[in-house]
């Protein structure tokens, strides 16, 4: 390992510019004659549009345009769209309404969108909004994801009468009934998996702008993935074709998921500069953020667990309700499905799985993938189902886990799933030496002293990363190949420059992917530059989500750097007067076999340009490789968290004493900076189950729209956090790499809950386990810790 | 349109404005100052968090008028060219930034904070200091453990 290479704690190469205020994010971008665009939003949650005026509104002072979906219509701009087909089980297609950019005829959540003023100022644009007349005919709502499927429950899209998207299944019915059958114990549970709204700190933005000179559009926006925009934009909801449309995403202030998709916003930006003939920004303020982004989660299960008399899992039946709310949002139709029931097997060998899964329409935001998507839903069934099972059987909920891992590999589980590498064991073990597992019972004791309630609580997830390899998700109903792709460019002079398919937007891929080709090349990171976000510069890539950058990203540069290193083996023959094939490279000298003789990379990229030494004919001048790498598996990332707890009783406050986290992600670019994907994903997941959830009331109003009555996360909520590692190569791509980026949001919401409830003495607790609720659990239940 | 003049990292600046400005779109818009960030534009958030003759406010929720005279510090105004602001190089040395969004908001309001409480912090201070500003990234671990080591470090540069 060289000082910048694979392994090192390298200092982040982008955070100069971020911490002097020199990074430039999508509002910071300012085109000349610009207008601002802002949206009339619906203030009810499901009502028929009966007239729209906008006279008066047209008239106030520095008004521009305003738009209707009339317009987009008239215009052919088609609705946006759910790029993964989902059937049902009986081979029914899924049920997709048609999602205008604009509604047309009726609105179906609060914050849909219902037209655009644009003006000269963004002050201007608010003003006018307020004079546009609606006449609206309300409807009841359908709210809550449990009333969606019952008689009577109003219809959000005609499509889809009954409210359900489709009615999925995964696993083998018939084997599950038999393991039930044979159960000596079967443990049962009612779980809620809470509503989130993502939050990065950057609200959306977009800024359109058109070039009548070449008929050619420019958007800049907030995506984790560019290239899909344009597809998207392109070939779909038709604003131009792909060589027309120049997607860029500038430095992006955190994503989580909620920047994957292509929103009402930013196609009427980019089609709304066209006609007006001006360059169109918009920039989302907080509680647009919350009404209008695509919310997480918010699933209904009833899971059962069958044993045998000695503990052993035979068998896992699921059925989960899934809201997508009120329209299908990019890829929301996988997160509940494919993304969601593969990982129901957990850590554990469990020969029979059934989960049935009922997608269904709300009058409430689109809901689609929020870090972790689907596999934290996952994790927390299974995390939860054996905790509760282990303590019904008076087993250790550690050595219970233990029983059941997966222990010889490959492991092939009865949902599409087949993990490749792990240890569970050795992560159970850490993770109990770290927290001092086996001194939980004197702690409980101490804190029992105060009157306080102590608990622990483990979490053994598994995710699947690395998405995706294209074939496979393209028989489970996929729209896309999800392979990614690299370009390696190498200057004259030696610098490198590494277009990558790949966007970061926190996750510092400036600097792990330079640390990769400073070990590849033998040169210094300060000499290589990452490329990315800019359809115009960097050729078609599919982004960055599922933790996929590092496993599929990198893996992509790792093939280009294959083929320059290659090249330049043939460049430095001809230089060195000696065959390619007697050509060694490393630590970026290229030698002659046997001989002394020898050129540095740099020397040889000046003679690839110059081409002095060959003839043109036998080998092409330059140094550049393109390369797109295709997975050929999912990665599985693995691990054990620990949270312990102790709970005022007098208040309900839960306070974090500890948490221990040993995860396995195969090789590690950066440790820092996988370090530090873990905190923030804990973060997030213990957001999840202490503080965070979207509450709507029963006529559909967001109640949580703003930072008073959302509780996202503060410093003064959380602990630090013990993270430790383990290690098993993966091996289905040439880094070995598993995939940092959700681990901690997975693994985290039923560790908090598993302690709360063993603090607690039973099971009944929801997520946000807020101090309200855990007071009111105390209360109605006598507590474990003081009945002993 | 009425006329405002304050100083803005050490410049006297003078611009005409439409009354209802906001100190932080007076910096973004019309000083091209964009380090200052809105994540929330209901003070609760902290991005947009500058000095105002000293003391950390968020900017989005004061007019530019009412500041005639003030003297403006933001995060383009901490590090001397090149050479960081030792509360930015403990965030770069900690790793306690992410996606960079918020982090102009949380040194400056870092920095306030070690001006009132003094070069030795300890962690719950700083988680209780911490407050007013939110992060979505980084989990708050390794912002700790930066302005602990960057509060000593502006003490040793003192």
């Amino acid at each position: 390992m060289s000082g910048t290479g694979i392994g090192a704690r390298v200092q982040r190469k982008e955070d100069f510019r971020f911490l002097t205020g020199k990074g430039n994010y999508t509002d910071d971008v300012n085109r000349y004659g610009q207008t601002h665009a802002a949206f009339l939003r619906s203030p009810h949650a499901h009502a028929e549009i009966l007239s729209i005026d906008a006279a008066a509104a047209l008239a106030m002072p520095g008004v521009v345009a305003i738009f209707t979906g009339d317009d987009l219509a008239a215009d052919k701009i088609g609705g946006l769209i759910c790029g993964w087909m989902i059937h049902s089980k009986d081979g029914e297609p899924m049920k997709a309404g048609a999602h205008p950019a604009l509604a047309q005829g009726k609105v179906r959540y609060v914050g849909d969108h219902v037209a655009v003023v644009i003006a000269e100022t963004l002050s201007q644009a608010r003003d006018a909004l307020e004079k546009i007349l609606v006449d609206y005919k309300v409807l009841p709502a359908t709210v809550a994801t449990s009333d969606a499927l019952k008689p009577g429950a109003p219809v959000v899209h005609d499509v889809a009468p009954d409210n359900a998207v489709y009615r999925w299944a995964l696993g083998n019915e018939a084997e599950t009934e038999a393991a039930f059958a044979k159960a000596a114990h079967v443990t049962r549970m009612d779980i809620v998996n809470n509503r989130l709204i993502p939050n990065p700190m950057e609200p959306r933005a977009a800024v359109g702008d058109y070039d009548s000179g070449n008929d050619a559009f420019t958007l800049y926006t907030t995506s984790q993935n560019p290239h899909v925009a344009r597809l998207v934009l392109s070939a779909f909801i038709g604003i131009a074709p792909e060589h027309k449309l120049r997607v860029i995403a500038p430095d992006v202030g955190g994503g989580f998921g909620s920047k994957i998709f292509i929103y009402a916003e930013e196609t009427v930006c980019v089609w709304a500069a066209k006609k007006v003939g001006r360059p169109v920004k918009w920039t989302s303020d907080r509680t647009e953020a919350f009404l209008a982004d695509a919310h997480g989660r918010d699933h209904v299960t009833h899971a059962e667990l069958a044993l045998d008399a000695a503990g052993k899992i035979l068998g896992l039946r699921v059925h989960t309700t899934a809201n997508l709310g009120a329209y299908l949002s990019t890829f929301s139709s996988s997160v509940p499905t494919y993304l969601y029931a593969p990982l129901l097997s957990g850590q554990y060998d469990i020969p029979a799985i059934y989960c049935e899964v009922d997608g269904v329409y709300t009058n409430t935001a689109p809901v689609d993938a929020y870090r972790g998507a689907g596999r934290p839903e996952a994790t927390f069934v299974i995390e939860r189902i054996v905790e509760v099972a282990a303590r019904e059987l008076g087993k250790d909920p550690a050595a219970f886990r233990r029983q059941n891992f997966v222990t010889s590999f490959p492991h092939q589980t009865p949902v599409i799933m087949c993990y490749d590498a792990g240890d569970y064991g050795a992560a159970l073990d850490k993770a109990l030496s770290m927290a001092d597992y086996a001194g939980i019972g004197a702690r409980k004791a101490e804190s029992a002293r105060k009157g306080m309630l102590r608990g622990i609580g483990l979490s053994a997830y598994i995710e699947a990363c690395g998405i995706a390899p294209s074939a496979a998700v393209g028989s489970l109903g996929a729209g896309v190949g999800l392979w990614e792709s690299a370009e390696v460019r190498v200057n004259p002079i030696g610098t490198v420059e590494i277009l990558t398919g790949s966007h970061s937007h926190g996750q510092g891929h400036e600097t792990t992917f330079a640390q990769l080709v400073s070990e590849r090349l033998g040169i210094s990171i300060d000499n290589v530059s990452i490329v990315h976000g800019d359809t115009d510069k960097v050729q078609m890539g599919m982004g960055t989500y599922g933790s996929r950058s590092g496993a599929v990203g990198m893996s992509a540069i790792v093939k280009a750097l294959d083929k320059i290193e290659a090249k330049a083996k043939k460049v430095a023959g001809f230089v060195l007067e000696a065959s390619a094939d007697d050509i060694d490279f490393k630590d970026g000298k290229f030698t002659v076999r046997g001989t002394d003789k020898e050129i540095d990379f740099a020397s040889v990229a000046l003679q690839a340009y110059i081409a002095h030494k060959f003839n043109g004919q036998e080998l092409e001048p330059g140094l550049k490789e393109s390369a797109f790498w295709d997975p050929t598996n999912f990665t599985f990332p693995a691990g054990v968290h620990i949270c312990e707890v102790e709970i005022d009783p007098a208040t309900g406050v839960t306070r974090i004493e500890r948490w221990t986290a040993v995860d396995d992600f195969g090789n590690v670019i950066n440790p820092m900076i996988v370090e530090g994907q873990v905190h923030g994903g804990i973060a997030q997941g213990v957001g999840q189950a202490l503080l965070e959830g979207a509450v709507y009331d029963a006529t559909g109003q967001l109640v949580t729209a703003s930072y008073m009555d959302y509780a996202m996360p503060r410093a003064g909520d959380l602990p630090s956090y013990q993270i430790g590692m383990t290690q098993t190569v993966c091996p289905s791509n040439p880094l070995g790499i598993k995939g940092c980026g959700e681990a901690g949001a997975i693994a985290a919401p039923p560790a908090v809950i598993n302690a709360i409830t063993d603090a607690l003495g039973h099971e009944d607790i929801a997520m946000p386990a807020t101090p309200l609720a855990v007071w009111r659990a105390i209360q109605k239940h006598q507590p474990r810790a003081a009945a002993e | 349109m009425a006329t405002v003049s304050m100083s803005v990292n050490g410049k006297l600046v003078s611009r005409d404005i439409d009354p209802r400005t906001l100190l932080v779109d007076f910096l973004r818009e019309h000083l091209r100052l964009t380090g200052t960030h809105v994540g929330c534009d209901t003070t609760q958030c902290g991005c947009c968090t500058v000095h105002v003759d000293g003391k950390a406010m968020k900017s989005c929720t004061l007019l530019a008028i009412g500041l005639e005279g003030a003297q403006i510090t933001t995060i383009e105004g901490l590090a001397k060219g090149q050479e960081l602001h030792p509360m930015q190089a403990a965030f770069r040395e900690h790793h306690g930034l992410q996606c960079g969004f918020c982090t102009p908001g949380m040194i400056m309001a870092a920095v306030d904070m070690v001006n009132r409480k003094g070069n030795h912090l300890d962690d719950q201070t700083i988680r209780e200091e911490l407050e007013g500003n939110i992060c979505r990234c980084t989990g708050y671990h390794n912002i700790v453990k930066a302005i602990h080591s960057g509060a000593e470090a502006m003490g040793a540069a003192k």
